[in-house]
């Protein structure tokens, strides 16, 4: 039987197991849109602008592991979806961008609507594909998908003219797509991971350091038992936050300019330093002159070039984070008594005197809510088990500090773009794969601001996540810097008119409650997460200028860190 | 103390990389585009497609330390449309460059032309009363030298392919 080329696209997401796509109509999709009326095995998701859509999609990837799919229409549909493709791409998250575009006759034609899609998304995805005949649509989305999930992940657009969606062919699905010019398997070489064994066991002051890859790569299992088989200290990356539990007391918290004292300082003091699924990112290194001066560098990643492309490692091994480990702690199985117990025993001792810096403390008597307090009663009330989306600034760092994540993809934040306006409709996507577990976007007054219309996506589709908006009337995190590095000069980061938000939320047909002193945010989270089928969105007026500490300044290493 | 900072200091190199890539619409592009996002130096790129219609080969020259030359390679190897990538300089290998050039050749000037022209074994293969067009190949220093010996002469226009570059010996790229 012949299908339409829109009918197909909706068969390849079937094949794809795909049960939602978010997305925004527009000229260049009608056909697309007319074939998702006539189906129900694929719902779509209607957002508000097409940003809200592909960081919803994101967070639905990061939340499941499965890509997460996007459907928007050409010009602005596609350069709206732009920030969004951008921000899954330098976090590594599979997704799947179908851009409509202008009728093949008319590209290049300076027509209605007509941007070039893929010239534009060239530098932000994975690959891109721009489908010139209806006997390709099947195959680019097979192959799409693919390049999208296996390897390093990351997104994928597909551009489709018009005409092609309406033209009718047989469909088939391919079972399977070789492309000789793309091989994401890759088998770790086994000579580097027996040297990489030696170097773990004879270690005196070693530091596991943990990233993003672990999470994408479903490798938190085998990292779990490999830390724990060799008690050391372990520091996780922005990313990588609940690879391994914050509460286990190998654990010693995030590191990097955010970073525990213990962490840092046990990265720059280490002799051995065992990066996985990590790449070394500047907020990561510091100063790369001053970046852990004595460790040899063990790095194990699945994206070669990420291999010794900010600091020159000794050991790489490139493969998968699971085969790898897997490997590795069959051979610790027996090596892993042979480390050097009384150098481990005095590197603990160093580390915990460290850890008596308790550099995380803050004024937990003050009346004024401190935005630290908020994230500890939210793990409280939520029993440090929810769903955490973020926006960009300080009330990102304050979550990935104070809530203390024990389980992998929990923790869905814009990392390496630092995308604000991200967490909202992160949630929301999070929301609709795990209906039944609770997902709070910790946001603040600037961040929320960005994305905020997809609280009318929340009504529609019934979606009750919870806002944690930590309101102190500035973008708290240009203004730390403004009070550190330019003399209080606080350019442009206050707002002189913000809105009421609980009028807002309530316009929006949500539950809004402001919250205003210390006392009262323990019983404003109770009675928002009792409200099992209404979005609440709490408006915490928090200590105006609280920093985050520690922090490490620009130009300066990780053992240079300005404390409270 | 200053010798052995000298010492450390990163050496330049000038690198000659060799791509096969699938010959599709915007793969081109991927290759340029990653060299201006990552701030890397292209000193001539060519490209056109092999015996084999789906492939296209491409010969670029960087210039830059061991470690980024290798970041390169690996940035490059990333892209999709990539099939294979050989960094030549690696290896023994030739290279050849085409330069066309239209100069004044007036009187006495043609026959010294064609005098130089012998000497670089290139060929005069346009002319018309006042001007010669002519060619040689060869490897960059001979090209470089090609342009000297012609300083003194009016050149009207000059264009040089780019260097293409295969390894020696009997095996091939894929």
């Amino acid at each position: 039987m012949e299908l339409t080329g829109a009918e197909i696209i909706i068969e390849c997401l079937k094949a794809e197991d795909i049960d939602y796509v978010f997305g925004y109509p527009g000229g260049a999709v009608l056909h697309i849109y007319d074939a998702f009326y006539k189906q129900d095995d694929v719902q779509h998701i209607l957002v508000r602008h097409e940003q809200g859509a592909t960081h919803a999609a994101d967070g639905y990837a990061r939340a499941t592991g499965k890509p997460g799919v996007v459907l928007v229409t050409s010009g602005p549909g596609a350069t709206n979806a732009v920030t969004g493709i951008a921000t899954a791409y330098m976090d590594s998250i599979p997704m799947i961008v179908i851009t409509g575009q202008v009728p093949k006759h008319l590209i290049g034609n300076d027509a209605f609507q007509e941007v070039d899609s893929v010239g534009i998304t060239r530098p932000i995805v994975k690959h891109n594909f721009l489908i010139n005949d209806v006997n390709d649509i099947a195959e680019t989305f097979k192959k799409a998908f693919y390049v999208a999930t296996t390897g390093r992940p990351g997104p994928v657009v597909i551009d489709i003219p018009k005409d092609i969606t309406a033209e009718k062919v047989a469909f088939e699905y391919p079972s399977e797509i070789n492309m000789r010019s793309y091989n994401p398997a890759v088998v770790a070489d086994e000579g580097q991971i027996k040297k990489a064994v030696e170097l773990m066991v004879k270690a005196e002051r070693p530091m596991i350091y943990s990233g993003g890859g672990v999470i994408i790569g479903n490798g938190s299992e085998q990292l779990r038992t490999f830390t724990r088989s060799l008690g050391y200290p372990i520091t996780q990356t922005l990313m990588g936050l609940g690879a391994f539990p914050a509460s286990d007391p190998l654990s010693v918290g995030m590191l990097g300019m955010h970073g525990t004292y213990e962490a840092n300082m046990g990265m720059h003091h280490s002799d051995l330093l065992i990066a996985i699924g990590a790449r070394f990112d500047d907020r990561v290194t510091g100063a790369l002159e001053k970046f852990c001066p004595d460790a040899k560098i063990i790095h194990i990643d699945i994206d070669p070039a990420s291999i010794s492309k900010n600091v020159k490692v000794d050991v790489p091994i490139v493969g998968e984070v699971t085969q790898v480990l897997d490997a590795v702690n069959a051979l610790l199985e027996k090596a892993a008594e042979k480390t050097n117990k009384g150098a481990i025993e005095k590197w603990w001792a160093q580390i915990n005197e460290w850890r008596a810096q308790d550099c995380l403390k803050y004024d937990r008597e003050s009346e004024i809510i401190k935005p630290q307090f908020v994230i500890e009663e939210l793990h409280k009330v939520t029993n440090g088990d929810a769903y955490i989306t973020s926006d960009v600034g300080q009330h990102q760092m304050f979550a990935a500090q104070y809530y203390g994540f024990d389980k992998p993809r929990r923790w869905i934040n814009s990392g390496g773009l630092g995308t604000m306006g991200f967490g909202l409709p992160a949630a929301l996507g999070v929301k609709l794969a795990f209906p039944n577990e609770e997902v709070a976007c910790i946001t603040g007054e600037s961040s929320i601001q960005m994305c905020l219309q997809e609280l009318s996506t929340c009504k529609q589709y019934g979606l009750p996540i919870k806002i944690i908006n930590l309101n102190n009337g500035y973008m708290g995190m240009v203004r730390q810097w403004q009070e550190f590095f330019y003399e209080k000069r606080y350019a442009m980061s206050y707002f002189d008119a913000l809105p009421d938000f609980v009028a807002l939320a309530e316009s929006y047909g949500h539950v809004g409650i402001k919250v205003e002193k210390t006392a009262d945010v323990r019983p404003a989270l109770e009675e928002a997460f009792k409200q099992k089928d209404r979005l609440v969105f709490l408006d915490f007026i928090t200590d105006r200028e609280e920093n985050v500490y520690p922090m490490i300044p620009s130009g300066a290493g990780l053992n240079e860190m300005i404390l409270v | 103390m200053v010798y052995e900072e000298n010492k450390t200091e990163a050496v330049e190199m000038r690198h000659i990389i060799s791509i096969l890539l699938e010959n599709e619409a915007g793969a081109l592009s991927r290759v340029a585009g990653l060299f201006s996002a990552r701030a890397y130096n292209i000193e001539s790129l060519t490209v056109a497609p092999t015996d084999d219609p789906s492939l296209s080969r491409m010969t670029l020259v960087t210039t830059g330390t061991d470690e980024i030359v290798e970041q390169v390679c690996k940035q490059l190897n990333k892209l999709v449309d990539v099939v294979k990538l050989v960094n030549l300089t690696d290896d023994v290998h030739v290279e050849r460059e085409l330069i066309l050039i239209k100069l004044v050749a007036e009187d006495e000037r043609r026959d010294e032309v064609k005098r130089i022209m012998d000497i670089f074994h290139g060929h005069v293969i346009d002319m018309t009363d006042t001007t010669y067009t002519v060619e040689v190949t060869g490897d960059s220093e001979k090209i470089d030298a090609v342009l000297k010996a012609l300083e003194h002469i009016t050149m009207l226009e000059v264009v040089r392919s780019g260097q293409l570059g295969m390894a020696r010996g009997d095996k091939g790229i894929v």
